[in-house]
């Protein structure tokens, strides 16, 4: 338990080095195709234009979604559109198939940002009308729910245009598995600790002063680039092996000192850090009815106001 | 001989993947990527601006002094030669931005007037190239910021601890990103451009 403690403690420490900054408005997680954070559609709006948004991912493949926030500030509505479409990755993996339509209700604002593979049937221009002639007039008579509604009719049709509903086959051709791209997390090597064993390690790394663990992370560092991540790896386990013979006296506690060594410079500090990234910033994807396939987005589509 | 050669070897191709080695060729890939996407994008403007600066000219053919600002800046854009190579070159790289810039503000500038004439703003042509146009400088923003992610990313681990190591074995140095002063250039020259001219 200590032993997970004192290396979330050399993550974070690392972490802190590294001068990792983060970013202000945060992006809600994608569970449904409408997400509302205003509260301005009824149960029933969300449901209808679910079921419309649900409707044409199945005739033309594209993944289209919602998202209505009160305000982007201090970001534009296009740094925050594109953020919120990096994370939620609308769309069929290289085929980028994806839509979103973002609305800060409070600045007034809308955008729709069109995935790299709709850029052909959505161009700028037909964003931008999509919004100056059925999104905006609706929204400046507070006919929220109506305005999506028209709105995301009119993209489907652009869509529907360009791939030809029919062919929709073709299109799952080209994307063979629209499965999201999960990597599956490195199966971090914990080190051994038996629960009997627990404590009289929690009384090796108690007795230890947090230099010296700095100073065998430097150096096993050091050796794992010289002379690679197995062969560092055995030198460093044996050299801290011995170390922890000589202080403690017991074979257990050489070999324990020695397999975290061991393991610890087998892996390597860099990844070590990303794994704690990942598992960090990897929401841990919630299990929603609803997720985006890994498409991407280059800022194409267009934004308005009402 | 022939062992000590082998270990040798082992050792170094080992050691390279666990000093950063790989990591940094990914990361310079991703630049080159980004960067190309960058060039992608202006040149995607500077494509729009005879069209943009055809259909303004139809309303409002007096606005001389816009238009040929606007015409000179794609004229210099057009005279740097974007490489991919203009990355490794600070100086190239400067003069490339400096251009771009100068475009970015002329083209600020253009729309700026073109708002007070109300039957250009109602051309259906003009308002579609003015939407290509937003969506294009949304793009290069976007393209911009991925690419200085990408500068970031290689240049911590160009200098940081283990791989820094590797990166001076190699002599691989930082590379330049683009700068907030420049930003600062692009947004603030049409406001310096108002008073000076005086024209309007």
């Amino acid at each position: 338990m200590t032993a997970r403690r004192l290396g979330a403690f050399l993550v974070l420490f690392w972490l802190w080095l590294a001068g990792a900054a983060w970013a202000e408005v945060a992006v809600p997680a994608l569970k449904a195709r409408v997400t509302d954070l205003t509260g301005t559609l009824s149960a029933e709006q969300l449901g209808s234009l679910e079921n419309q948004l649900k409707e044409i991912e199945g005739k033309n493949g594209s993944q289209m979604a919602v998202l209505l926030v009160p305000t982007t500030q201090p970001e534009t509505i296009e740094q925050y559109s594109i953020r919120v479409a990096e994370a939620w990755k609308l769309g069929k993996k290289d085929v980028d198939n994806g839509v979103l339509v973002l609305v800060a209700k409070n600045d007034r604002k809308v955008r729709i940002e069109v995935g790299y593979g709709l850029e052909g049937a959505i161009p700028d221009a037909s964003a931008k009308r999509v919004i100056a002639e059925d999104i905006s007039p609706r929204f400046k008579a507070g006919d929220f729910a109506g305005g999506l509604q028209a709105g995301i009719k009119q993209l489907a049709g652009l869509v529907d245009a360009e791939t030809g509903t029919a062919e929709q086959p073709s299109y799952s051709c080209a994307a063979p598995d629209d499965s999201p791209p999960i990597q599956d997390a490195p199966a971090a090597a914990q080190p051994p600790a038996d629960l009997t064993f627990g404590d009289r390690v929690a009384g090796y790394l108690r007795d230890m002063p947090v230099w010296i663990i700095v100073v065998l992370v430097i150096v096993g560092t050091l050796i794992r680039c010289a002379i690679g991540p197995f062969f560092g790896g055995l030198t460093m386990g044996s050299v801290v092996g011995a170390g922890a013979w000589f202080a403690w006296g017991t074979v257990e506690a050489a070999l324990f000192g020695g397999i975290v060594a061991f393991i610890f410079v087998l892996v390597g500090l860099e990844n070590w850090i990303s794994m704690a990234f990942e598992g960090s910033s990897g929401s841990g994807s919630s299990g929603g009815s609803f997720s985006g396939g890994g498409g991407s987005f280059g800022g194409g589509g267009a934004s308005g106001s009402w | 001989m022939k062992l000590p050669t082998v270990a040798l070897i082992a050792a170094l191709s080992l050691s390279l993947s666990g000093c950063g080695y790989n990591a940094m060729q990914a990361q310079d890939e991703q630049i080159k990527a980004g960067w190309a996407e960058v060039l992608n994008q202006y040149q995607r403007r500077a494509d729009l601006v005879p069209n943009l600066v055809n259909s303004v000219k139809g309303y409002a053919a007096h606005e001389k002094e816009v238009l040929t600002q606007v015409t000179e800046a794609r004229a210099q854009v057009g005279s740097i030669k974007a490489t991919p190579e203009l990355i490794n070159d600070p100086a190239a790289f400067a003069k490339f931005q400096q251009a771009q810039a100068q475009m970015s503000s002329a083209l600020s500038r253009l729309l700026a007037v073109s708002e007070n004439y109300p039957t250009l703003k109602a051309d259906a042509a003009f308002r579609d190239l003015q939407a290509q146009l937003e969506g294009t400088e949304n793009r290069i923003a976007v393209s911009r910021n991925r690419y200085i992610k990408a500068v970031q990313t290689y240049n911590t681990t160009v200098r940081s601890f283990p791989s820094n190591l590797t990166a001076m074995a190699f002599g691989y140095q930082t590379k330049p990103s683009f700068e907030v002063q420049d930003e600062k250039a692009i947004s603030v020259a049409p406001k310096v451009d108002f008073s000076t001219s005086g024209g309007k």
